[in-house]
């Protein structure tokens, strides 16, 4: 999977609250969680993301509550992959299980200004900075967690396995 | 002979059927409780319907509560929880509390006894780690991990490595539960334990009740915890006993067991605490906080919403009144602990003070009803979170503290500690 597109870069601990804040999860619709993506931190976020865009961020993205709302706006939002210094572990499995791609590399986040035009690799796991020409490898995935992605996540996983039975 | 294991790790091996195993390992796990609300479980059924299979694997292990927007605040809501109900009854699951029997999550499943010590449990709500106060291994995940578990019984998960918190000391007055995890944030950093297992032991953890153990535990998540856990003991046996529904297995760590950090504590350097906005790590010791003024104080959730909680508060408001300015909303977590405060005279004390008494819900901790702020108001709360428009418009800010320091906030209208209240009184 190869994905070019502009960066929209933000700092530390962004929470789920501020991605997608509670006052519109009283529905699950993608569409309507999308409308509201990053509200909270970045009212004009909705308004300037295109589709193919890229998600900066550094440590401890995604941190906060459980809500799988988070990934589902950000994704519907036209987000193709979350690159961050670190991620909220509860994000990270649901980032993988619901087929957002995400990417550890504090490098890459260092090497990445607001505006950029970010190239990524997804199975390489290369992040480019078309703007600055530099290139970071992002932290391989175990082979286990590959193997739910390559699935197209833990749903399709589990229904292959119910089916073996 | 395995090798030495912390309770994490003896726990997360029986339930994958090994001997043991080591941080980093990646294992599936048996599950003995499966949990999703009225916010997750809709997301949660419609990816179960994906799976293919008809059935819950065990509808006896499969706990659906509806507390985030209950009674229903509107009609949204109201349909979100109607896919919980329906898929409740079709699935004949047995662990489902109606409006009226419910109570948040975190304090209803223990008080039931639907979890027990030494289970392996997921629950799509982040707080799901409250249940290591029982010595069990509990923790969040989303609702794509519970729909999986709803069908398999069983979730992957990477063992986590530990890290090992041991109290010592003497607690200071009005120091409890909810000051040793904000403390404890406050000094590691909202990611201080990210992918790692909280361990709480010392004689200060051995002298403390249930419910503080409950509020240590639940806050695990707020510095990035996969979990939290208190090893069973006396306490919890006395907890336990009568309520538990299924039989318990106890787990101790191994005195050689290995850690990836032990932090030694004297609680007597623990003063009570709040978390300024935006984070729960932002803490100071409220006698630094004295000079903010607020417009509300909610006491509840599934932090601080337990019947100790609602003793202490009253203890403090007897024969005193809210403060003009301010708005008190208390929320007793379940329907047990509201019958019992109420059997205790705990509403009398609460209404002639000028508080207003909610129906058990989480209402608002997640900024979802009963209490939402409006643009640049103020509220101390005895909630988990205080991120940017938890509780209402993105200017609002919410301050984290005990139900005592709530509790005399709410009287002297600012942020204020008991014994504040009887000097500001005699001047
Ligand atoms: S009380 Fe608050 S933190 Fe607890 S489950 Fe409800 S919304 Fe989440």
């Amino acid at each position: 999977m190869r994905f070019e597109g502009t960066a929209h870069r933000y700092g530390r601990d962004v929470d789920t609250d501020v991605i997608i804040p509670a006052r519109y999860l009283n529905t699950s619709d993608p569409a309507e969680l999308a409308k509201h993506c990053m509200e909270d931190l970045d009212a004009g976020f909705v308004g300037k993301v295109k589709a193919g865009d890229i998600l900066v961020a550094e440590e401890n993205f995604g941190c906060g509550s459980s809500r799988e709302h988070a990934p589902i706006s950000i994704k519907h939002a036209g987000v193709e992959v979350v690159i961050a210094k670190s991620f909220a572990r509860i994000f990270y499995r649901n980032a993988i299980n619901t087929g957002l791609p995400i990417m550890e590399s504090p490098e890459a986040v260092e090497g990445i200004n607001d505006g950029d035009t970010v190239a990524v690799d997804a199975d390489a796991g290369t992040i480019t900075n078309v703007t600055t020409g530099a290139t970071y490898q992002a932290q391989p995935f175990p082979p286990f967690i590959k193997g739910i992605i390559e699935r197209g996540g833990l749903i399709a996983s589990v229904r292959e396995r119910m089916a073996d039975r | 002979m395995p090798r030495p294991m912390t309770i994490t790790e003896k726990i997360l091996a029986a339930h994958a059927g090994l001997d043991e195993v080591a941080p980093g390992q990646l294992i599936e796990c048996d599950l003995d409780i499966v949990l999703a609300n009225d916010v997750t479980a809709p997301i949660a059924i419609s990816e179960f319907g994906r799976v293919g299979v008809e059935r819950v694997w065990d509808p006896a292990k499969v706990a659906l509560v509806p507390d985030h927007y209950t009674p229903n605040k509107d009609i949204k809501s109201a349909e979100q929880a109607k896919i919980m109900r329906d898929f409740a009854r079709t699935q004949e699951i047995t662990h489902y509390w109606e409006i009226g029997c419910m109570g948040v999550e975190h304090a209803l499943l223990p008080e039931q006894g639907v979890v027990v010590p030494g289970d392996c449990i997921i629950g799509a709500d982040s707080h799901t780690c409250t249940y290591g106060a029982l010595g069990a291994f509990a923790t969040g995940v989303g609702s794509t991990d519970a729909a999986a578990g709803m069908a398999t019984g069983k979730a992957w998960f990477k063992v986590p490595a530990s890290l090992k918190f041991n109290i010592t000391g003497e607690l200071s007055p009005w120091v409890g539960g909810k000051d040793i995890i904000l403390h404890i944030i406050g000094m590691i950093g909202v990611d201080g334990a990210l992918y790692q297992a909280m361990e709480f032991t010392g004689p200060v953890i051995a002298r403390l009740g249930m419910d503080d153990r409950f509020t240590i535990c639940n806050m695990a998540i707020e510095a990035g915890g996969k979990s939290g856990i208190i090893a069973f003991d006396s306490t919890t046996c006395a907890y336990v006993d009568g309520r538990a529904e299924r039989e318990w297995a106890v787990y101790h760590s191994d005195p050689d067991a290995v850690y990836a950090r032990v932090y030694e504590i004297d609680a007597s350097t623990i003063e009570p605490t709040v978390a300024f906005p935006h984070l729960p790590s932002n803490t100071r010791p409220v006698r630094e906080a004295r000079h903010i003024t607020v417009d509300q104080v909610v006491i509840g959730s599934c932090t601080n919403g337990r019947i100790e909680d609602m003793r202490v508060a009253a203890s403090i408001l007897a024969g005193r009144k809210v403060a003009p300015d301010v708005r008190l909303i208390v929320i007793p977590a379940t329907q047990a602990i509201w019958r019992q405060a109420m059997g205790e005279g705990l509403f009398d004390i609460f209404v002639e003070a000028g508080a207003a008494v909610s129906t058990p819900t989480c209402g608002p901790c997640l900024g979802g009803h009963m209490g939402i702020l409006a643009a640049g108001e103020r509220a101390l709360a005895t909630t988990n979170r205080n991120f940017v428009g938890r509780m209402g418009d993105p200017t609002s800010e919410v301050y984290l503290a005990s139900p005592a320091v709530a509790a005399a906030t709410a009287v002297a209208g600012h942020i204020a500690l008991p014994e504040d209240l009887d000097q500001e009184a005699a001047r």
